[in-house]
């Protein structure tokens, strides 16, 4: 496949990286040196110039692209990129932007803008953000399936009741699987006798019901009810949205915000939000607004530091859990090794949601694990593909891609895969699999 | 700022709305050539209303109006009306024992009537003193300033159509303009459609009742002049007994149509255009009819309880259910919403039902209807803003704005509210001194209730307020300098305070 990415930007690069392998990737960005940079980095070719025009669309072969994803940090620049590689072929066109008032266009209208995907990077970090308030404990969660079927990330806490257990021991729960498991940054892919120790962060997949059960077996804290509290700090546009659906799920959050005026149209705009005007960096405020009391921080602020300065102020107050916007890739691991709940990072999000395209007709579902280490697919199967027709155990051993299979759906009822589960035809396959193998997966689906 | 008013091109403007508005006068003509009454009065009158209009008209040849000008063109076409609509009265009255041949009774009546109060200077209303045209022409003064006069100018009047949102905005009760087309002269004739419709509807329902066994005393002459003085919230009758003189069948149908009179008539225009969902969940439609049912209620109960000691008109409320349910449902329909019409003398009732009525006065009708008072949207406004007040000391940093089903009510908004409230409760404070002070000069005495009732229902423009000025009392023995100073309650009042004040602020900056 052709891929002609606009903007190397973390977005850019993210998505050029996971594809270079198997596709011919040609990079733009209108940053000479970073586009000189990009090319001893990575396996792709790269074009400087601005994407928006015909001529350097032309030298990158728009023309003969399969896909065109425009993903620099610009709203008109990614459209108008998308405009114009509409007028030089016929390429599945993505763009990436933070408006969601471009979204809501798009929607009403899809191909408008000549564009045939919309990510929009702020919206998809809220309802991260949200999902993830909705399970607690959970560290990442993903619906696949139209929700059939949900992928949830766990730390093991102290004392959970899984901890020191062997997986077979802890694989109680009717139609749950593990499918992986992360020590020190390096993943396993678990076997029944595999033991599972604290710190370790389990990987399942299985139904919503199962999943939930899950969460409330490792950690014993409660899910969120709608009494709980929930402080959103900063009124961005992810704040905003992070607040606007949490209002949907029949939360009353509250939202800190500084500047006067954006804190007036957020009160205007979230009419079950209680908005409060003040500098949250203010110990003496969150004291007095019993901020310490709250259940759950979100902090959205612009600036990564002042992100890393609430949330350690709201962890020190008490808070159960914090979870902090990061707008900067390599601040994710910090945030977590100083003890913050969970770190999301806006690019990580818009790259994961852009690279599931790539993987066309073939993966209709993605997320991305533990910086790239291992990806969870969503596969349909066609008829004659190399899966289909034999039991589980027999292709396992049949090759040695590692991956493990976590759900299956079928005719929307869900199957829970054991070792002579056969495959059909027709069938949805949640499976998680390393990253270095996904072209090998997908290849034998 | 320092622009002053354009005082040709004012005078221009009101001119037109006076020359025109003078035309209507060939309604009760026409009834005084059926009648074989006094045509003449009718033809002076309507002669010299055109020729001043016209005359004004010509003193600007191509008038330009800014939005300054607009508040004085209402302002004083409105004041212009009540002198030419006065006309009749005085030239009918001359000579004859007829308390309306003197100019400020004569003027009273016509402001009274314009601006829908309903309160009359004349203790006698009969066809002995009155012929049938003159009464006609009071009842029709009140459906021409039910909906506005300035409304049917725009609706019909195309070079006032320019300036045409300016002046409706002047006149249309309620904190702003509603435009339901984008042409304004159409949103004039839609909203006057709609209004002339329920008219004919309840003329026709009464003309109807008094062909069947039903209602005795309806004939076409009562089915017209009352209908003529409920949609405008009027309270003008040309019977002594007001609606008590009709059958309890009567009376009921008047009740839906006064609460109806005290809608936002451009409701009425989204229900005709399918779109009911914004007329039922429109907030102010819903306070207001659950206020108009709550304190019917409350009525009920109170006259059902004895709050009616037995009096001639209106008759025994206490263990009555019917009655005191027809009572109580027909004095709040009349009164929350300032119509004034009576089916029972409730200037005799106890003091607790009194100060219940005064209370509900204070309510008014509905923005954009043809009610008086401070209007029901105001009172939400000013609730939610004092609560946020309150609760924003509470608690500092908190950003709430004011919000109204759903939608924000801008700040500047909520401060005009604010301000036309608090004028409102200075003004009739203030009057209601002059008057208790006016009246204990000249020996008449009103008690401190009665003034305040008085005040009330000229600025609300009601009508009748309680003591000697009931519904079946008459303001002809107030002094003629509390009379004066209950026309420009009226007036005040109708225009809704700023536009009346802010002509007088213009005339100080000069």
């Amino acid at each position: 496949m052709h891929v002609v990415v606009i903007g190397a930007g973390e977005v850019g690069t993210s998505i050029a990286a996971s594809l270079a392998s198997d596709h011919e990737v040609v990079v733009v960005d209108i940053d000479s040196d970073r586009a000189e940079q990009l090319k001893y980095e990575l396996d792709v070719l790269t074009i400087a110039g601005d994407g928006t025009t015909s001529e350097i669309q032309t030298a990158a072969e728009v023309g003969r692209a399969d896909m065109v994803i425009a993903c620099t940090d610009d709203d008109q620049t990614n459209l108008v990129a998308c405009g114009t590689a509409k007028t030089l072929g016929d390429g599945f066109t993505i763009a990436r932007v933070k408006s969601t008032d471009f979204l809501r266009t798009w929607e009403g209208n899809e191909g408008a803008f000549g564009v045939d995907f919309m990510v929009c990077t702020d919206l998809l970090t809220a309802e991260n953000i949200v999902r993830v308030i909705g399970l607690p404990a959970a560290v990442d969660v993903d619906p696949f399936a139209g929700g059939l079927v949900q992928m949830a990330e766990f730390e093991i806490a102290e004392g959970s009741p899984v901890a020191g257990q062997t997986v077979s021991e802890a694989d109680r729960f009717e139609s749950l699987t593990f499918v992986g498991l992360f020590r020190d940054d390096e993943m396993t892919i678990p076997r029944g006798d595999t033991d599972i120790m604290v710190g370790d962060r389990a990987v399942v997949i299985g139904s919503p019901e199962s999943v939930q059960s899950f969460a409330t077996d490792v950690a014993p804290q409660t899910t969120p009810d709608h009494a709980d509290e929930i402080v959103v700090v900063g009124g961005s546009e992810i704040g905003y949205q992070t607040a606007r659906l949490l209002e949907e799920r029949d939360f009353k959050p509250r939202l800190i915000e500084q500047d006067p005026d954006r804190a007036r149209w957020l009160a205007e705009n979230l009419p079950n939000t209680v908005v409060m005007e003040h500098d949250a960096t203010d110990t003496e405020f969150l004291a007095r607004e019993h901020v310490d009391e709250a259940d759950i921080v979100v902090t959205a602020l612009r600036s990564d530091e002042k992100n890393l300065l609430i949330s350690v102020l709201a962890k020190r107050l008490g808070v159960d859990r914090v979870i902090a916007v990061v707008d900067s890739p390599d601040y994710v691991t910090v945030f977590e090794e100083i003890g913050i709940d969970i770190a999301i990072n806006p690019r990580t999000v818009t790259a994961e949601e852009i690279t599931r395209f790539t993987y066309e007709s073939v993966a209709e579902n993605i997320a991305v694990l533990e910086n790239d280490q291992a990806e969870v697919l969503e596969l349909e199967l066609t008829e004659g593909c190399g899966l289909v027709g034999r039991p589980i155990s027999e292709i396992v051993a049949d090759t040695d891609v590692r991956f493990v299979i976590g759900a299956i759906t079928r005719n929307h009822t869900l199957v829970t895969p054991r070792g002579d589960t056969v495959l059909q035809a027709g069938d949805h396959v949640i499976l998680l699999v390393e990253s270095d193998a996904i072209g090998a997966i997908t290849s034998m689906a | 700022m320092t622009r002053t008013v354009d005082i040709r091109a004012t005078l221009s403007y009101t001119g037109s709305i006076v020359k025109y508005l003078s035309a209507t006068m060939s309604v009760p003509l026409v009834v005084a050539l059926i009648y074989g009454e006094d045509a003449l009065t009718f033809a002076v009158s309507m002669g010299i209303g055109v020729a001043i209009g016209a005359g004004l008209e010509r003193l600007d040849e191509e008038p330009d109006l800014s939005p300054r000008d607009a508040l004085a063109v209402v302002s004083l076409a409105w004041l212009t009306a009540a002198v030419i609509g006065a006309i009749p009265y005085v030239l009918a009255g001359y000579g004859t024992a007829s308390a309306l041949g003197h100019p400020v009774n004569a003027l009273f009546e016509s402001m009274s009537g314009f601006t829908t109060t309903g309160a009359t200077a004349t203790a006698e209303i009969s066809f002995e003193r009155h012929s049938h045209a003159l009464l006609l022409w009071r009842q029709l003064t009140q459906w021409l300033g039910g909906m506005g006069i300035i409304v049917l100018m725009v609706a019909i009047l195309p070079q006032l159509a320019v300036n045409g949102a300016q002046l409706m905005k002047s006149e249309a009760p309620g904190p702003g303009l509603q435009k339901l087309t984008p042409r304004i002269a159409e949103t004039a004739r839609a909203l006057w459609l709609i209004y002339a419709g329920f008219t004919a509807a309840l003329i026709a329902i009464l003309f109807g009742l008094g062909l069947t066994p039903l209602a005795p005393n309806m004939n076409l002459y009562n089915a017209i002049a009352h209908g003529l003085s409920t949609l405008p919230t009027g309270g003008f009758s040309p019977q002594a007994e007001s609606i008590a003189a009709f059958s309890p069948v009567v009376q009921w149908v008047f009740v839906p149509f006064m609460v109806i009179a005290g809608v936002n008539f451009a409701l009425f225009w989204y229900l005709l255009r399918d779109e009911p969902r914004r007329m039922f969940e429109n907030t102010e439609f819903r306070t207001y009819m659950g206020l108009v049912t709550a304190f019917a209620a409350v009525l009920a109960v109170g006259l059902f309880a004895g709050g009616a000691p037995s009096t001639a008109i209106g008759g025994v409320t206490e263990g009555v259910t019917a009655n005191a349910l027809r009572q109580g449902a027909f004095q709040i329909a009349s009164l929350m919403n300032s119509t004034g019409f009576a089916t029972a003398d409730f200037a005799q009732w106890d003091a607790q039902t009194r100060f219940f009525l005064l209370f509900v006065m204070f309510v008014g009708g509905s923005a954009g209807s043809t009610g008086g008072g401070i209007k029901v949207i105001r009172w939400l406004v000013v609730g939610k803003a004092l609560y946020r007040e309150l609760y924003t000391t509470a608690n500092p940093d908190v950003v709430r704005p004011v919000r109204l089903g759903g939608e924000v009510v801008d700040e500047d908004v909520i401060r005009g509210i604010m301000v036309f409230t608090l004028l409102y409760f200075v003004i009739f404070a203030l009057a209601a001194v002059f008057i208790e002070l006016d009246t204990a000069r000249v020996g008449d005495g009103l008690s401190g209730t009665e003034a305040l009732a008085g005040s009330l229902a000229t600025i609300g423009n009601i009508g009748p307020g309680l003591g000697p000025l009931g519904p079946f009392g008459s303001y002809e023995f107030l002094p003629n300098t509390t009379k004066v100073l209950m026309i420009g309650l009226m007036w005040i009042g109708r225009l809704e305070i700023v536009p009346v004040l802010a002509l007088f602020v213009a005339g100080l900056d000069e």
